[in-house]
């Protein structure tokens, strides 16, 4: 059969959508190739080869460039194609399982409750360690999908209700940032509002290792999920009929979906758009079956944070924008088209 | 109707039992549409049932198909209540199709159709031979193989209907449950999916159980009509002795003539109006 690749061997079955292998390479190589690119800019310039022998470990005439770049502009690469990564799995999750293709972690108030956690300990209270941030972001957003999917439960949860429920708290817990950011210390207001647009800035090894685990366990766990998303997208009674627990499943799904986007903020701050956008490329290349879908947001989200983040340093260098101002100045218009083209169906 | 009365009825149609209900009561916030039913589908035969708007014979496929808890009562799939087995082993045996149904954009026929295999598989077993080749069958059985690569959005109501009824056939399950698959379908379109499920039953003995709005249709293709008002089964047996005036009154409160369709043979019930 031409249309699915299959893999069959006595354990395991699978099929994947023959257009997949082959634009995750290509999504793959371009990946690397910004990468290479953002690697070498910055005050301190580097060619791609140099780059790349440096990666290699082969020797190079200058004896700086390892540090430079495994210390200092490697973390801060991968930090940024990790949370993309992050971003967008979560994205192209809350599409499905809301079967809304406008939802993500920021429209639907998750991002928000991770920020206004975030700002409130920026802006309050100063002095707390900053080690206690990220946990607070990614506390903040489960209290947030705890809200929002008890809000909207009425003898079982309803996608349009998780939907206009996430907006409302989004709405809200952004007035309340609005609020502190009008009356806090005009310096921990300008740290906080960085934070708010999310950035790698000054991202190191040890701001990663933290996010690794949860991809790890994470992203595997999406790919296992991605046949119960299939049916979830079918509608809930096609989805009961085939005989999937789909209360169950959808609070599956939301949790890895929310542990996701907080293990991304907590790490970058609010990265907007990322969740939107890669899914919606991704469906556009791959089809709509998860299977294929997820791994290709994953790459796309990937490469669009990866790209952000050396077009806010190389812009109007050597004034930096914050790569979540980069992705917001793309994703906002794109929003909008995206809500021009399903009212005009 | 009492439970014997139907199981009674039953019997004389066929010596098997796809479902039963037991004092099933059904509710909608509170409101009960079913109440107190005792009804039995006959095993390998086409069930219809027919009702006027609002008497609760969709909630009824719903009840039967275990997508509405029953608030008294349960159904009974062979001698196991529904609620009792996993909801995947039931989707084993039983399928439903909702009406209306919604597939995402961009969707193709095909990936449509394979969703219907999901019982059937697990996080290893994701897409077997068995999956590919009932895929292929119900794809073949239902004419679309030529259009199994275009995306739902692109077909018409009756190609995308048949896409639909695919997907249940890949389930590959005894008993089909299906709620009004011919509205918003034009007259051609409407026979074609009926005639489709006619020979579903006929050539694999498929039990098939649907709701339909025209009682004209029910009385051709139904092995067995089920005749509901207000939440109660009012008549249960062949169209052909059970088809009267008189019920055709106490179901849809309307005056008719019963005569003999020209074609079938089987009932055919001409309304009279108020004016002509």
């Amino acid at each position: 059969m031409n249309h699915w690749i299959t893999v069959r061997s006595r354990q395991i079955s699978f099929r994947i959508d023959r257009r997949v292998p082959i634009v995750l390479v290509v999504l793959g190589l371009i990946t690397l190739a910004i990468v290479l690119l953002s690697l070498g800019q910055g005050e301190y310039p580097i060619s791609p080869i140099d780059v790349l022998k440096t990666l290699l470990k082969i020797e190079t005439d200058n004896a700086d460039y390892d540090f430079i770049i495994h210390t200092l502009r490697l973390p801060r690469a991968l930090i940024a194609f990790l949370v993309g990564v992050g971003f967008a799995i979560s994205g192209a999750i809350l599409q499905g399982i809301t079967r809304n293709p406008l939802a993500a972690p920021d429209i639907i108030g998750i991002n928000a409750g991770a920020s206004v956690v975030a700002v409130s300990f920026i802006v309050l209270f100063p002095s707390v360690p900053g080690f206690v941030l990220p946990i607070a972001a990614f506390a903040g957003a489960f209290v947030a999908a705890i809200l929002i999917y008890l809000l909207a439960w009425d003898g079982g949860s309803s996608p349009i209700r998780l939907i206009l429920i996430g907006v409302g708290i989004a709405a809200f817990t952004n007035a309340v940032i609005s609020v502190m950011l009008t009356f806090g210390q005009i310096n921990s207001v300008s740290q906080a509002w960085i934070w708010i647009t999310g950035s790698v800035y000054g991202r190191s090894w040890e701001h990663l290792l933290p996010l690794l685990p949860w991809l790890i366990v994470l992203i595997p766990l999406a790919l296992l999920l991605s046949r119960d998303l299939n049916v979830l997208h079918l509608g809930d009674d096609v989805a009961r009929g085939v005989g999937s627990r789909v209360e169950w499943q959808r609070v599956l799904l939301l949790i890895t979906s929310v542990a996701l986007t907080g293990a991304s903020v907590a790490t970058a701050g609010t990265v907007g758009f990322v969740g939107l956008m890669a899914p919606h490329l991704a469906r556009q290349l791959v089809g709509t079956a998860y299977e294929g879908l997820l791994p290709t947001a994953a790459l796309m989200g990937g490469m669009i944070t990866v790209l952000a983040d050396l077009l806010g340093r190389t812009l109007f260098a050597p004034t930096e924008l914050p790569c979540g101002v980069i992705t917001a100045t793309i994703g906002a218009p794109y929003f909008l088209y995206l809500l021009y083209q399903n009212r005009h169906q | 109707m009492n439970a014997e009365n139907s199981a009674v009825t039953a019997q004389a149609l066929s010596q098997r039992i796809a479902l039963t209900t037991r004092k099933l009561t059904l509710a909608y916030d509170g409101a009960s549409v079913i109440s107190d039913l005792d009804l039995a589908i006959p095993a390998g035969k086409i069930t219809v049932l027919v009702g006027s708007n609002g008497c609760g014979k969709s909630t009824l496929l719903r009840g039967l198909a275990r997508l509405l808890k029953p608030r008294h009562g349960t159904v009974y799939l062979d001698s196991a209540s529904i609620f009792k087995l996993s909801t995947k082993e039931v989707a084993k045996r039983l399928g439903i199709l909702p009406q209306g149904p919604v597939a995402p954009e961009g969707l193709t026929v095909r990936e449509l159709v394979a969703q219907g295999r999901y019982p059937h598989q697990n996080w290893l077993q994701q897409w077997s031979k068995e999956d590919e080749w009932m895929v292929e069958q119900a794809l073949s059985i239902t004419d679309m193989i030529e259009l199994a690569d275009r995306s739902l959005d692109t077909l018409s109501g009756g190609q995308r209907q048949r896409a639909w009824i695919a997907m249940s056939l890949s389930q590959n399950t005894d008993i089909l449950l299906l709620d009004e698959p011919t509205t918003f379908l034009d007259l051609a379109h409407q026979i074609e999916v009926l005639d489709l499920l006619y020979d579903l039953n006929q050539t694999q003995g498929r039990t098939i159980v649907m709701v339909l709005h025209d009682l004209n249709q029910a009385c051709r293709y139904a092995d067995c009509l089920v005749a509901i008002a207000q939440g109660q089964v009012v008549a249960q047996g062949e169209p052909a002795q059970i088809m009267t005036e008189a019920l055709v009154r106490e179901v849809f409160g309307l005056e008719s003539r019963i005569i003999q369709d020209p074609v079938a043979g089987t009932p055919l019930c001409i309304p009279v109006g108020r004016r002509r």
